[in-house]
């Protein structure tokens, strides 16, 4: 187990580190002048080129890596010009907004993470417990309805639930404020009034898909030899079903739950611009639009690093369940 | 047969009929099945694939589907009326009263828990005040009693983590936690090399000795039958068609299936240059099974169409006690045909 863990943490590294190369490489190669961009007034070629070098632009490629690369594990000096010493995780200093890149994510990585994570809860609870009872019920009218409720949730698209929630319940019923994001620390009730319109019309889409997956998961597992074993063992139906066949069913789910939990906090622009909050995914459609190149940098490298994260604890997570992953 | 024929025997099926529901239309899996059992007997059931024999044995067990099954008849285990029993109730019995090992003991095993877990599960529903640590003894002693090595060590190891064999020893010592009267094995050795085929057999006539259980084996393989098994039951479309001894069924077969899955089978002592004889054309359709004997398309003896297409023949005891056979021919003419015309074809003994 210990050497299955070293292995992926490695795996994990050497990926974030191809990661970093390719999107340094992207960004810094780009023929596009962040500098001229950046310049708003008495841009004359002199000046120009001063910040050029300034920004340490001139420099080598590979110079330009190293010292981006030991900002974000010791920090660096930026020069007067970026703020001055940046302190370990230095993401460089936004060429738009005049603050250092780790500042702004220290602003909107909470508001992502508090979007996502609680809707990632309610739509596995929500979708697997839908998908695994249906297969249970198989052929019933709640089946049918469960079925049903799946293939609505998948054809509908995320600012209509949303808006539609947002009429319903902001403007007609008014029983919840206009979302907004506040902090869980400060408040609370205040940060779940704000987010759940977020949470439900997430769930509501991803449950769909879970649902559909966990019911025919459980369906094909229900057919497998060790429950008709557990069965003719003399367990109750809810114990056989219950332990042995939920066990084995829930196992693939757990892997594209992780990659969709790692991708949707890298991805969620649609579900910010939808409710009017201002988190990674809106932050990063602006650093593009305005070119802020540190900025979508840093973003991307994040994104991976959710992507990465994920993908390792999924591999934990199934070595913890299947012992013939984890024995070999 | 004549085994202690005073006393019922352990396992009684009348007249069984399993009937499936399905998109296509009925599945008459089983269509009126009658035989008794005795512990300390082995009945093995033989037919091509398709002849209902799983579906027998997945009746007594009470592992159907009952939202998609029709079961009629009877089945008294032990004399109670399990045909119509609860699931609650027909519970209680399974794995204590009545167990069942399957064909592949790799996917009859839960990958995700440890062959210990599993012993102690099956021990612990049905002695729900044994503590954690009588039941692992007791998952220790049946290891050992398969003829499992360090059972210990395996008791922590995975399924995965065992050879086909020593799986299926681990099935073996799972369907013993709880010293059942009647054991089901289906098609138990099927998945298996030879030597472990060997084995296996063995094991089962030995435990079958120490427990004084019936034993069902479920089985392609005459050979098999003709060395482990009492009794032989031959299905063909749902249907019994020969019933008896092993030497009845064995050396004086009387129906013309039978006799077409003696030829088809290769003989270890006989001849090998005499020419296995598959039997012609396919196992019937269980939703339009033909009309009169279900074998009459195939049957090198039919009359037809009277009566072999038109009447369906009666399992009916023949003059050697507790032998019988489902076939219009008469008797003395099936005799016939065997002794002349069959028997010096390279049959196993
Ligand atoms: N649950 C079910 N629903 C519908 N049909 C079924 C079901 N179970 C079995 N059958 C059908 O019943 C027939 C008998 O099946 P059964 O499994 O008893 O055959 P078998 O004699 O055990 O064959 P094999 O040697 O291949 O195991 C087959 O035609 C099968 O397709
Ligand atoms: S009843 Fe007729 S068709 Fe059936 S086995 Fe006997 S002779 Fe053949
Ligand atoms: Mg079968």
């Amino acid at each position: 187990m210990l050497r299955f863990l070293i292995k992926r943490l490695l795996l994990g590294t050497l990926t974030m580190f191809a990661v970093s190369l390719v999107a340094f490489g992207m960004f810094f190669m780009l023929p596009r002048d962040a500098v001229a961009t950046m310049c708003v007034k008495n841009c004359n070629p002199e000046r120009l080129e001063r910040v050029r070098v300034e920004l340490g632009l001139k420099d080598p490629l590979i110079d330009q890596y190293t010292g981006y690369m030991k900002g974000i594990f010791v920090g660096r000096d930026l020069g007067s010009a970026q703020g001055g010493y940046c302190d370990a995780p230095c993401l460089g200093y936004s060429y738009t907004s005049s603050e250092e890149v780790s500042d702004i994510f220290a602003r909107v990585l909470p508001v992502t993470l508090s979007i996502v994570l609680p809707a990632a809860v309610l739509w596995l609870g929500l979708g697997i417990g839908l998908g695994m009872l249906s297969a249970l019920k198989r052929g019933t009218v709640f089946d049918r309805l469960a079925i049903g409720f799946s293939l609505t949730g998948a054809s509908m698209q995320l600012y209509f639930v949303g808006g539609m929630l947002m009429i319903i319940f902001v403007y007609t019923l008014k029983i919840l404020p206009v979302p907004h994001y506040t902090s869980l620390w400060e408040d609370p009730l205040d940060w779940a009034g704000g987010l759940v319109l977020a949470w439900v019309a997430l769930a509501f889409l991803f449950s769909a898909v879970y649902a559909r997956l966990s019911r025919a998961q459980m369906l094909e597992t229900l057919a497998e030899d060790f429950v008709r074993t557990a069965r003719a063992k003399g367990l109750s139906k809810s114990r056989a079903y219950g332990r042995h066949a939920l066990r084995a069913a829930i196992t693939p789910i757990v892997t594209i739950a992780g990659l969709d939990i790692g991708g949707a906090l890298g991805g969620t622009v649609i579900t910010e611009t939808t409710f009017g909050i201002q988190g990674l995914g809106r932050t990063a459609v602006e650093a593009v639009r305005l070119g802020d190149l540190p900025t979508i940098m840093a973003t991307v490298l994040i994104s991976a690093v959710f992507i990465v994260v994920a993908n390792i604890v999924v591999d934990l997570l199934y070595a913890v369940i299947d012992p013939r992953v984890r024995l070999g | 047969m004549t085994h202690d024929a005073a006393s019922p025997p352990y396992l009684q099926v009348d007249d069984l009929r399993v009937r499936f529901n399905t998109a296509d239309g009925e599945v008459r899996a089983v269509d009126g099945v009658s035989f008794g059992l005795h512990r300390g007997r082995t009945l093995g059931i033989v037919g091509e694939s398709g002849s209902g024999k799983s579906v027998t044995s997945l009746a007594v067990m009470g592992l159907h589907d009952p939202a998609r099954t029709r079961i009629t008849g009877g089945i008294s285990l032990g004399g109670r009326q399990l045909v119509g029993l609860s699931d609650g109730d027909m519970r209680k019995l399974r794995g204590r009263d009545v167990a069942m090992i399957f064909q592949d003991p790799l996917s009859a095993l839960h990958p995700f828990y440890t062959v210990g877990r599993q012993l102690v599960e099956a021990y612990r529903t049905h002695h729900p005040d044994a503590s954690k640590a009588q039941a692992r003894q007791r998952a220790l002693d049946m290891l050992d009693r398969v003829g499992i090595p360090q059972p210990d060590r395996r008791l922590h190891q995975y399924p995965h983590e065992f050879s086909g064999g020593m799986r299926q020893r681990v099935m073996i010592a799972m369907s013993l936690m709880n010293d059942p009267a009647l054991l089901i094995a289906d098609e138990p050795t099927t998945a298996l090399d030879v030597t472990v085929q060997a084995q296996i057999l063995d094991l089962l006539a030995d435990l079958q000795r120490e427990f004084h259980s019936a034993i069902i084996l479920i089985t392609h393989d005459l050979g098999v039958v003709s060395q482990v098994a009492d009794e032989v039951l031959v299905m063909y479309g749902g249907r019994a068609v020969e019933h008896g001894t092993v030497a009845q069924v064995m050396r004086g077969p009387q129906h013309p299936y039978t006799w077409g899955l003696l030829a088809s089978i290769p003989s270890l002592h006989g001849d090998p240059e005499v020419e296995l004889k598959p039997i012609k054309g396919n196992p019937p359709s269980l939703i339009n099974v033909p009309t009169g004997c279900a074998f009459h398309p195939r049957c090198a003896y039919a009359m037809k169409p009277e009566p072999c297409a038109a009447q369906v023949p009666q399992l009916l005891a023949v003059q050697a006690d507790g032998h019988r056979v489902a076939c219009h021919l008469p008797e003395p003419e099936r005799i016939r045909i065997y002794t002349d015309e069959i028997a010096h074809v390279g049959v196993a003994q």
